[in-house]
């Protein structure tokens, strides 16, 4: 039985209703003459609290409300790819031609085209025994993504009785059947709901091990995610967050991408809308556009639909990971999805924890991240996948002892530290060497070593041991000047400089520089540490401080991330030979040139 | 304001409050239910009596006349005429809280906007459909340098002027003034519609305020196409005001008082702004607000800096050196620069020269503050050349007159003469095809 209440107090997007004894949590409810898109989020007796998900403007007491027996689902199936949703999943293209370029409220529309036909190709036959979770076939979304069509992974184990041939077909098309053991005929589609609280099922969850290629060095090379891991960018305004969030979108080696703008700006999402479809994807070659799915829930939408777009957003992710797909999930930001459960908390005036924030915020969040994994998927062929989840966090104050900072901090693996003197001078992407790490350094070693060189771990460890030195060496300069080292300090405060400068910093805007691959990280920390050891050498010899740097093969290293590109990185091994010949004789006769 | 007995009022309607003396004030209805109202009475609720005030709930929320009329004018911080000049006569009546714009609807911005003020054009640049606010102190020159933009904007290759919204939000009678006298001398107070709530005027009215101005500025950009420049000052005394109504309302604070929804609310005046697919006009916003006691992690410039697409910060230490403007370009960002400027928006070298000149510049003050420790005379060589570039760029980039409107090209190579004092293995933001064309220093 459907509930059926009525209104008796509005206050933003916070509604209480009574004679709603028959409906149940979390499930959506239509509220108000215009039929608001609710969800019930809290019931006490026969009153149930609803947070709505469109402004409640005008909404009166004495209005009905009806429930749906549904909770919030998002429906999945082809069509998602390449779209853009607001938190509950309506297309804003949609939105635009029903209301204009602002948007209205009470729009029904559907998630995807229902009546677009696709090519299924079916790959079981009847007689096939199916389980839920199942691929029965797939269709072409989009011509970087094979989309497999799966048995809803809530379903009984079943025999095919029937199954269409290869040929176009649109999502309400029944394209198989089935009989269940206990002889329920079971129908097949090439769509299902999925609720957006309940993680999506799996057989059993693996370690990752494989990093997620970003192409970013800072990333790659010393803080590295793993496919199937978890990582923060918490910082304060300005210092980079979104910028790296689009980087990790547009060149993770992924197969789909989701991207969540929760509560940010709107002008950020239609630059993602403008700027991906004319990027080209350097593995494919095809348009970045073609992988990715974006939630759209700008500062200015509804608070109580912002909550909901982390669900909606994860749900989507799992979805194409059940498909046997690497997903990354990137979420700016989880700081406004907090401060949304602190709006709506507040408003039911809940007992506030630190800062006003419920306090419920901690499991929250680790519900939350728990949803990343590298996994084996339900029902057959046996498949693995994953889901990586990255989450911007916008302390207030850039302090990272607030509330939303510490707890995400205990759920995640992977954290970059923005800092905001180091986005003060420039230096992007603006993440702080010392205070950042990452928890799958030692797992995807292997990968490194494998893939691309043997002695990855050891550069890494010594260019990164440079950076430290000078960390504690700055200190004694901030009290008496850099002279009062002697010339091999010195020396690491110069090399920690060109690392910072040649290695870390990464031009996000610049063409080249945008995207550095493994081999070409590789071998430009590889130059620097050459670089080091053979200044040290002369040092030693006695060359002086400053005949070296005032080699102008240092010019050509600090310019090497944007003068040469992936596909010219032979052009490195010229500028290795330089630099060697640099060192020998007479230092100041070699000339340099790339 | 609390209202008994109500049976038909709605979530945000319009209230008419009539009290014993029969003085009408507006207000809005916060929360109802269970047969009660809680009502912000705009004017505030000095005077109103428990018994004998009576409401009328009028049906609708609040609106805003418009119509081209309204350019030329003077208005209240609730939008009604302070000019002694009759009602406008409206074209149509828009819901002043707005509606949020879809991001699929929205045009990317990436005109760039010459201001003629070497520091914004060169290195913060602003573009058309940008919010770009200025973080101010008490006392120092954000009217100045925002009366000279409003002046001096021009969007190089086209004729259209802008058009001018000014809400002043609980300022002084003095600032609101020089706004008005700066239109008027420069002729653009014809093309420019004032709002004007004073430092003495009802608080609560602030939060109307930015409102109404935003809801003329996108009226006048994307209704009547023109390209509208909206200045928003003081934003601190508008979360101030809002600050008030949460208290008064009991409701759990956030960080230092302010309420936990400041952000949201912040955002949903900021974000109105920019441009849409297929329609002329723009919304440019340049919110102005004095950080108190210069803390930039104060809640309200650290949440407007979380809004905004970057600042510009005024430093106390150049405001007291006596340079104007006194642009901290360090703290300072413009966040769609990348999007305004380089090959066929203005030069190649744009962004290249401002990313170095910003490098250039914090070099110079890592080797100021080592000078203060070892001296001048401990030094070296390249270390010497930056404390040199340091001084030039104050002096002979940033600093300039109120009224010295300075096109790019001269922007640019007052860049390149600072940039020239520095050996040329130093720049190494710049790639080198711009190096032979533009660098004038020894090589
Ligand atoms: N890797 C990078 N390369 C070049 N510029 C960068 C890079 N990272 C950040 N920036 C610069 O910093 C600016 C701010 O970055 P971004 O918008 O990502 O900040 P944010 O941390 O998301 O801030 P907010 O919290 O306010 O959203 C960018 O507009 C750009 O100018
Ligand atoms: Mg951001």
């Amino acid at each position: 039985m459907v509930a059926k209440g009525r209104i008796v107090w509005v206050s933003g997007p916070a509604v209480k209703a009574d004679g709603m004894s028959s409906v149940k949590m979390y499930e959506t409810v239509e509220v108000g003459d215009s039929k608001l898109i609710g969800e019930v989020i809290r019931l006490t007796g026969d009153v149930a609290f609803i947070q709505v998900y469109e402004s409640t403007s005008g909404l009166k007491p004495g209005e009905d409300v009806s429930g749906t027996g549904q909770p919030l689902s998002v429906l999945l199936g082809p069509g998602i790819i390449g779209r853009i949703y607001d938190g509950i999943q309506r297309p804003l293209d949609d939105i635009a031609e029903k209301s204009g370029a602002f948007i209205g409220r009470g729009i029904t529309t559907t998630p995807v085209d229902m009546k677009k036909k696709y090519t299924f190709t079916p790959s079981v036959k009847k007689g096939d025994t199916i389980l839920g979770g199942s691929i029965l076939g797939a269709v072409e979304e989009t011509p970087l993504l094979t989309h497999k069509i799966l048995v809803p992974p809530n379903y009984p184990e079943a025999t095919i009785t029937e199954i269409v041939k290869e040929g176009e077909y649109d999502l309400e098309h029944i394209i198989g059947q089935a009989s269940s053991k206990n002889g329920d005929k079971i129908e097949l589609k090439m769509y299902h709901k999925w609720p957006v609280r309940k993680p999506r099922p799996y057989l059993e969850r693996f370690d990752p091990t494989v990093p997620l290629v970003t192409g970013q060095r800072i990333i790659d090379t010393y803080f590295p995610i793993a496919k199937g891991g978890t990582g923060a960018i918490p910082g304060g305004f300005g210092t980079g967050k979104t910028v790296t969030l689009h980087q990790i979108a547009k060149w993770a080696d992924s197969k789909v991408v989701v991207y969540i703008g929760c509560g940010e700006r709107g002008n950020e999402m239609t630059e993602v809308l403008v700027e991906f479809p004319h990027l080209i994807d350097p593995r494919s070659q095809r348009p970045l556009m073609e992988r990715t799915v974006l939630v759209a829930n700008t500062s200015n939408m509804p608070v109580a639909a912002r909550e909901a777009s982390i669900y909606t957003g994860v749900t989507m992710a799992e979805y194409y990971r059940d498909m046997g797909y690497d997903v990354v999930l990137v979420a700016d930001s989880t700081s406004r999805w907090a401060e949304a459960l602190r709006e709506m908390s507040g408003r039911l005036e809940e007992m506030p924890a630190e800062e006003g924030y419920p306090s419920y915020l901690a499991s929250r969040l680790a519900e939350f991240y728990e949803r990343a994994g590298r996994i084996r998927a339900l029902g057959s062929p046996d498949r693995s996948g994953s889901v990586t989840l990255v989450g911007a966090v916008s302390p207030s104050g850039a302090d990272f002892t607030e509330p939303v900072t510490t707890h995400t901090i205990r759920f995640i693996k992977t954290f970059w530290a923005l800092d905001t003197r180091l986005a003060y001078s420039r230096h992007y992407p603006s993440i702080n060497w010392m205070q950042s790490y990452s928890g799958y350094l030692e797992d995807i070693s292997k990968w490194w070593k494998e893939n691309v060189s043997p002695d990855w771990y050891d550069l890494r460890a010594e260019s990164y041991h440079i950076l430290q030195r000078e960390d504690t060496l700055k200190e004694i300069v901030r009290l008496l000047g850099p002279e009062a080292l002697p010339d091999e300090e010195k020396l690491v405060l110069e090399v920690a400089r060109m690392l910072k400068i040649g290695i870390l910093q990464q031009n996000s805007f610049d063409k080249v520089d945008t995207y550095c691959g493994p081999a070409k990280q590789l071998k430009l920390v590889r130059l620097m540490v050459m670089f080091y050891k053979e200044a040290q050498k002369a040092l030693k010899e006695g060359k002086s401080l400053a005949d070296i740097r005032a080699l102008p093969i240092i010019t050509t290293l600090l310019k090497a991330k944007f003068e040469v590109t992936d596909e010219e990185i032979s052009k490195l091994e010229e500028i290795e030979k330089q630099l060697s010949d640099s060192f020998k004789g007479n230092i100041e006769e070699v000339k340099v040139s790339v | 304001m609390i209202v008994d007995g109500v049976t038909k009022a709605s979530f945000d309607e319009l209230v008419e409050i009539e009290t014993n003396d029969g003085e009408r004030r507006l207000g809005k209805v916060l929360e109802v239910g269970s047969g009660k109202a809680v009502v912000q009475v705009f004017e505030g609720t000095t005077g109103l009596a428990i018994t004998g005030t009576r409401v009328k709930f009028l049906g609708k929320t609040m609106v805003m006349p418009v119509s081209q009329e309204l350019l030329g004018r003077v208005f209240d911080g609730l939008g009604r005429p302070n000019d002694g000049l009759p009602d406008p006569v409206a074209d149509k009546f828009l819901d002043v809280n707005g509606e949020p714009m879809n991001p699929q609807s929205r045009e990317y911005p990436t005109s760039f906007i010459q201001t003629g003020v070497s520091v914004i054009d060169g290195m913060l640049t602003l573009v058309r459909g940008q919010k770009l606010p200025i973080f101010s102190g008490s006392g120092m020159s954000h009217n100045i340098l925002a009366a000279q933009i409003a002046r001096q904007a021009t969007v190089v290759g086209t004729n259209e002027d802008f058009a001018v919204v000014f809400a002043a939000i609980g300022v002084q009678y003095s600032e609101a003034q020089y706004f008005k006298r700066s239109l008027e001398e420069s002729g653009a107070l014809k093309r420019s519609v004032l709002f004007v709530n004073l430092a003495d005027d009802p608080a609560i009215e602030r939060i109307i305020t930015p409102r109404v101005a935003l809801t003329v500025a996108e009226y006048l950009a994307f209704d009547l196409g023109m390209h509208v420049l909206a200045i928003l000052t003081d934003m601190t005394n508008y979360a101030e005001a809002l600050r008030e109504i949460s208290a008064a309302r009991e409701e759990v604070p956030g960080r230092k008082g302010y309420p936990g929804y400041l952000y949201t609310d912040l955002a949903n005046n900021y974000e109105r702004a920019g441009r849409i697919k297929g329609k002329n006009g723009s919304v440019t916003q340049m919110p102005i607000l004095s950080m108190p006691a210069d803390d930039i992690t104060h809640p309200i410039p650290d949440l407007t800096g979380y809004i905004t697409e970057g600042q510009v910060v005024l430093g106390r230490d150049l405001f007291r050196k006596g340079i104007y403007p006194p642009v901290n370009v360090m703290m300072s960002l413009s966040r769609l620069m990348k999007d305004g400027v380089g090959e066929g928006k203005t030069r190649s070298d744009h962004m290249e020269v401002g990313n170095q000149l910003y490098d250039a510049y914090s070099r110079a003050q890592e080797v100021r503050a080592l000078a203060e420790i070892v001296g001048k005379a401990g030094l070296t060589g390249v270390d010497l050349k930056y404390l040199d570039a340091g001084d030039s760029f104050e002096t002979h980039f940033l600093k300039q007159s109120p009224d010295e409107n300075r096109n790019l090209d001269e922007t640019l190579s007052r860049a390149w003469d600072i940039l020239a004092t520095l050996p040329e293995g130093e720049l190494t933001k710049i790639k080198d095809k711009h190096i032979q064309q533009y660098y004038k220093g020894n090589k």
